[in-house]
C-alpha cells in the first residue's frame, strides 16, 4: 500500500475547490440574469412570474424537510399562511414597510415552527405525518374563527404596503413585485446552498440516510431536526409574505390542506433533495394549472392524480431523477 | 489501582420474565485488549448494547473511567468516550465512504452543527478524514458511495467511522463476520495497529482472531460471566471447553 | 342531565363510526407499514354505494350496506393485488404521494360520477324518528348506529383474539420476517387483511352517511380524523382505537355543543397534547 501524502492531498483539494467553485458561481449567476431581464422581452407575464418565484421559494423551505432532513409534511401551509397573515395584518394595522413586515412574518413563521416543531418531532412515521397536518388544519380553525383579525372567510381587507426601500411602489403592472421576489428567491437560495453543503446539512441527510448511526456517533438529533424545522419554517414564512406584498390579500386557502399538497406535488415533480428541484417542478405545475384547472377542475385532479400515482411507480426521483438517470445511463454505454 | 476504562457493577437486564443478563461484574483497564466470547444467544450483544446506552439497565451500574454513565443517554456516552461498531453493518448508504467518516468526525470535533460555513472549510477535520480513510485501507475508494462497497471493506469503514469518535473504549461488535478467513486478516492487521491508549473489547465467533487479539478473555454463557483469564488458561478450561469450544467450527486453537 | 345522555349517545354513535372506518387503517398500517392517505376513499366508497343502490334501485338499507360493503371490499382486494404490494418497501414519501394520488383520482372519478353535491341519504321508516327509553327520546338513528356498531366491533374483536386469521394478523403485526419463517403467507394475509379493512371501512361510511355526509371531498376531508384516531390508538391494534375514537367522538361532540366558536381547534389541541404525552399511541407499552 502507498503512503498517502495526506496534508498535500486536503490542500490541493481545497484549493482546486475554491477555483472551480469560484468559475460555477459566475455560470450559475447566469439564468438569473436571463429571468431578470425577462420582463424586458415579455411584457404583462410579471405577475405570474412573481406567483412562480413566491413558490419556487416556498417549495425549496419545503425541499430542507423533505429532501435534505426526511421530514415528510402536509401541514406546511400553515407556517406559509401565518408569514402572509402576520406580513398582511401588520399592514393593516399601519406597519407597511415591506422589509419590515417579511421580517416580522419570519419571526413568527420561526416561533410557530419552533412550538409545533417541539411537540412534534419527538414522534415519527404516520403519526408525524398526522400532526403536521393537524398543526396546519388547527391554525386553519384558528384563523377561521378569529373573523376579527383575519377577515375569516373572506380574506383579510384592506392589506396594503408601502413603497420597498421608500422608493419603488407596488404597481399594478407588477414590476416592482416582480424584481423583489426574485432578488428575495436568489438571496434565500444561496442562503440554502450554503446551508446544504455546511456541515449541519450533511448531517441532515446522515439523520435521513440512517438516523439510528447519528445517534450511535453522538448526533443531538431532536435538535438537528428541530433547527432544521424552524429555518424551514421561517422561509415558508418569508414566502407568505412576499405573496401577501405581492399580490396585496391574504385569505384562509394559504393556510389550507390543498396548498400544502400542492406544494409537496410541485416539490416531487421537480425532484426533492436536489435544490434545482423545485424550479422545474413549481413553473410546469402552475403553467398546467393555470391553463387546466380552471377549465374543468374534475379533470385536473383526475390526470394530477394519475401524473402521482405514475411518477411514483414508475419515475421516483421527478423530472430531475429522470435527468440524472438519463445522464448515467449514457456515460454507462460511453463506458462501455 | 488504576481507574478502570470501563466497569459494570452488578448489571442486570430482564424483558419480562426473560433474564437476559445476570448480575454481571465486568472491568476492561485502559489500553486493555480484551475479548468476550461465548455460545450465540449468551447476550453478547446485549451487553454491548447495555454498556453504550441503547438498552437501558434494570438494575446495576455502567462506569465509564469512574465515572457512573448508566442513567445517561447513547449520545452522552459517546461523547464521554465510547464507541463501537455494529454487528449488522450500519452506515449511510448513499454517502461516499470520506461523507461517512466526516459525519462521525464533525460530531466529535463539535462542529456538526456549523450552518454557515462549507463543509470544504474545515481543513482540520478534512485532514483527519482522509487520514481515517487512509489508515483502515480505504483511500482508493474514498469517494465510492458506501453501498457499493464489497461487504469486508463496509465492515473497515465501520471501524473508521467508529475511531472518528476518538474513543478511549472501543467496542468491536463481530467487527469480520461474514468475512471469508482468507481476508479477514486485512481487519485483522487494522485492530492490531489500533493506539494502544484504546481499551479494546472484541466481540467474536472466529477463534483465530480471539486468540491472536486478546490478553485477556471473558466467557458469557447465558447472561453471566463463566469465567475469565488469559487465553491459555481458557483454552485449557474444561467448563469453556464443554460449553463452548467444544462446538466452535475453528476448533482448537493454535496455542493449546 | 338530559342533554349530557343526549351529547353522550351522539358522541358515541361517532366514536362508533369513526372507530369502523379506523380499525382497517390501522391493522394495515401495522401489518404492511404503509402510510395509506387514501384509506378514506374506501369509506367513501361505501357511502356511495349504500344510497345509490338505495336511491336508484330501491335496494333496502340493509342489505344495500351489506352489497356496498362486499363491493368495496373487493375493489381493496384488487388494489392491494395490482397497485399497493409494489410499494411496501419504498419510503415513506413515495407512499404518501401514491395514497394522495389515489385519492385525487378517486375525488376525480366520483365527482364526474355523481356531481359535486352531498349525497342524499333516505333512511328505511324504522331508523327515522325517536326511540324513547327512560324518558330520553333518542333518534332511532344513532340507536341502531351504537347497536350494531357494538355487535360489529364484538364479532371483530372475537375474530382477532379467537381466530386462526386473527393470530396470524397478529403475529404478523409484531415480528412480520418471523411469521413468514413460521410459514405464514403474509402475501395472502396482507391482501385479506387490506380487504376487511377496506370492508369495514366501506360499513362505517355507509353507516355514517347521516353523520359523515357523502360527497366527492369525503377523503380529503375526513382523512385526518381516521389519521388521529389510528396515531392516538396506537398502530397495529384493533383496542387502542377503538378508546381514541370514542374519546375524539365524545369531545368533539360535547366541544361543538358547549363551545361552537371554538370549531374543531379544541380536539387537535388534545391530540396534540395526548401524543406529547405518549408518542407512540395511548396503548404503548412502557
Amino acid at each position: 500500500m502507498t503512503t498517502m501524502p495526506v496534508s498535500r492531498n486536503v490542500s490541493v483539494t481545497i484549493r482546486f475547490g475554491v477555483i472551480r467553485s469560484g468559475l460555477i458561481r459566475l455560470l450559475k449567476l447566469l439564468p438569473w440574469l436571463v429571468i431578470a431581464s425577462l420582463p424586458l422581452v415579455l411584457a404583462g407575464y410579471e405577475p405570474l412570474a412573481t406567483q412562480i418565484f413566491v413558490m419556487i421559494l416556498f417549495a425549496l423551505s419545503l425541499d430542507l424537510l423533505v429532501g435534505y432532513a426526511g421530514i415528510v409534511t402536509l401541514g406546511h401551509a400553515g407556517l406559509f399562511g401565518m408569514g402572509g397573515y402576520t406580513a398582511g395584518i401588520l399592514s393593516v394595522h399601519g406597519i407597511t414597510d415591506p422589509l419590515v413586515t417579511a421580517l416580522c412574518a419570519m419571526a413568527v413563521a420561526a416561533f410557530t415552527g419552533l412550538v409545533f416543531g417541539v411537540a412534534m418531532l419527538r414522534t415519527k412515521g404516520l403519526t408525524l405525518l398526522m400532526l403536521t397536518m393537524a398543526s396546519a388544519a388547527l391554525l386553519y380553525e384558528i384563523a377561521n374563527k378569529a373573523t376579527g383579525l383575519t377577515g375569516g372567510e373572506d380574506g383579510l381587507q384592506g392589506v396594503a404596503f408601502s413603497p420597498l426601500l421608500g422608493v419603488f411602489a407596488f404597481d399594478f403592472r407588477g414590476k416592482t413585485a416582480f424584481f423583489y421576489s426574485l432578488t428575495v428567491l436568489f438571496l434565500v437560495f444561496s442562503f440554502v446552498q450554503v446551508l446544504i453543503n455546511s456541515p449541519f446539512g450533511w448531517s441532515l441527510r446522515g439523520i435521513r440516510e440512517n438516523d439510528a448511526r447519528m445517534a450511535a456517533i453522538g448526533c443531538p438529533i431532536m435538535r438537528r431536526r428541530v433547527i432544521a424545522y424552524v429555518i424551514a419554517a421561517a422561509l415558508a414564512g418569508l414566502a407568505g409574505a412576499l405573496q401577501a406584498q405581492t399580490t396585496q390579500f391574504v385569505a384562509l386557502h394559504s393556510l389550507g390542506f390543498e396548498l400544502s399538497g400542492n406544494i409537496l406535488i410541485m416539490l416531487i415533480l421537480g425532484g426533492s433533495g436536489r435544490l434545482y428541484g423545485a424550479f422545474i417542478g413549481c413553473p410546469v405545475f402552475m403553467l398546467a394549472q393555470d391553463q387546466l384547472a380552471k377549465q374543468d377542475p374534475a379533470n385536473w385532479f383526475l390526470g394530477l392524480g394519475v401524473i402521482l400515482i405514475a411518477f411514483v411507480m414508475l419515475a421516483p426521483g421527478g423530472i430531475l431523477g429522470i435527468a440524472a438517470r438519463t445522464v448515467d445511463a449514457i456515460k454507462m454505454r460511453r463506458r462501455a | 489501582m488504576e481507574t478502570a476504562a470501563l466497569e459494570t457493577r452488578a448489571l442486570n437486564c430482564s424483558f419480562e420474565a426473560n433474564h437476559v443478563i445476570t448480575d454481571v461484574n465486568f472491568t476492561l483497564r485502559p489500553g486493555e485488549r480484551r475479548a468476550l466470547i461465548g455460545p450465540n444467544g449468551a447476550g453478547k450483544t446485549t451487553f454491548v448494547n447495555l454498556l453504550t446506552g441503547r438498552l437501558r439497565v434494570s438494575s446495576g451500574h455502567v462506569l465509564l473511567n469512574g465515572e457512573d454513565v448508566t442513567q445517561l443517554s447513547e449520545a452522552r456516552r459517546i461523547r464521554l468516550g465510547i464507541g463501537r461498531t455494529f454487528q449488522i453493518t450500519s452506515l449511510f448508504p448513499k454517502m461516499t465512504v470520506r461523507e461517512n467518516v466526516f459525519l462521525a468526525v464533525a460530531e466529535c470535533d463539535g462542529i456538526a452543527g456549523n450552518l454557515f460555513r462549507s463543509v470544504f472549510s474545515h481543513g482540520r477535520q478534512l485532514a483527519r478524514v482522509d487520514e481515517l480513510v487512509h489508515r483502515v485501507g480505504l483511500s482508493d475508494v474514498a469517494d465510492v458511495p458506501a453501498q457499493l462497497l464489497p461487504y469486508g471493506r463496509q465492515r473497515l469503514l465501520e471501524i473508521a467511522v467508529a475511531l472518528a469518535l476518538r474513543p478511549t473504549i472501543l467496542l468491536l461488535d463481530e467487527p469480520a463476520a461474514g468475512i471469508p478467513t482468507a481476508e479477514s486478516h486485512v481487519i485483522l492487521d487494522i485492530i492490531a495497529t489500533l493506539p494502544k491508549e484504546i481499551a479494546v473489547l472484541l466481540i467474536d465467533h472466529d477463534m483465530d482472531l480471539v486468540f491472536r487479539f486478546a490478553q485477556q478473555i471473558s466467557v458469557l454463557v447465558r447472561g453471566s460471566i463463566l469465567v475469565e483469564g488469559s487465553p491459555d488458561d481458557i483454552a485449557a478450561d474444561s467448563q469453556v471447553r464443554e460449553v463452548y469450544l467444544g462446538d466452535s467450527k475453528h476448533g482448537r486453537p493454535a496455542a493449546a | 342531565m338530559t342533554t349530557l345522555i343526549t351529547i353522550l349517545f351522539f358522541g358515541v354513535a361517532y366514536g362508533m363510526i369513526l372507530y369502523l372506518i379506523s380499525v382497517g387503517l390501522s391493522v394495515t398500517m401495522g401489518l404492511m407499514g404503509f402510510v395509506n392517505l387514501a384509506h378514506g376513499v374506501f369509506a367513501m366508497l361505501g357511502g356511495y354505494a349504500t344510497v345509490t343502490l338505495m336511491n336508484r334501485i330501491g335496494i333496502a338499507f340493509l342489505p344495500a350496506l351489506a352489497i356496498g360493503c362486499v363491493l368495496v371490499a373487493v375493489l381493496g382486494f384488487v388494489l392491494e393485488r395490482t397497485l399497493y404490494r409494489h410499494l411496501y418497501g419504498r419510503s415513506e414519501l413515495d407512499q404518501v404521494l401514491f395514497s394522495f394520488g389515489l385519492i385525487l383520482v378517486s375525488v376525480a372519478l366520483v365527482r364526474i360520477a355523481w356531481g359535486p353535491v352531498a349525497q342524499p341519504i333516505r333512511l328505511p321508516d324504522y331508523l327515522k324518528g325517536q326511540v324513547t327509553i327512560f324518558d330520553l327520546a333518542l333518534p332511532a338513528y344513532r340507536l341502531a348506529l351504537v347497536g350494531f356498531g357494538t355487535a360489529v366491533i364484538a364479532g371483530l374483536w372475537f375474530a382477532f383474539d379467537r381466530t386462526l386469521f386473527g393470530a396470524r394478523i397478529r403475529a404478523a403485526v409484531d415480528n412480520r420476517a418471523m411469521a413468514q419463517s413460521i410459514g405464514i403467507n403474509t402475501s395472502r394475509l396482507f391482501a385479506a387483511a387490506f380487504g376487511l379493512g377496506t370492508g369495514l371501512a366501506a360499513l362505517g361510511g355507509g353507516l355514517g352517511a347521516d353523520v359523515l355526509a357523502i360527497a366527492p371531498g369525503y377523503p380529503l376531508q375526513y382523512i385526518i380524523y381516521f389519521l388521529i384516531v389510528v396515531a392516538v390508538g396506537g398502530l397495529g391494534n384493533i383496542k387502542g382505537p377503538f378508546v381514541a375514537a370514542l374519546a375524539i367522538g365524545l369531545s368533539d361532540t360535547a366541544c361543538r355543543y358547549f363551545l361552537p366558536e371554538a370549531g374543531s381547534i379544541f380536539i387537535f389541541a388534545f391530540v396534540f397534547a395526548v401524543l406529547i404525552w405518549r408518542p407512540n399511541g395511548i396503548m404503548e407499552r412502557r
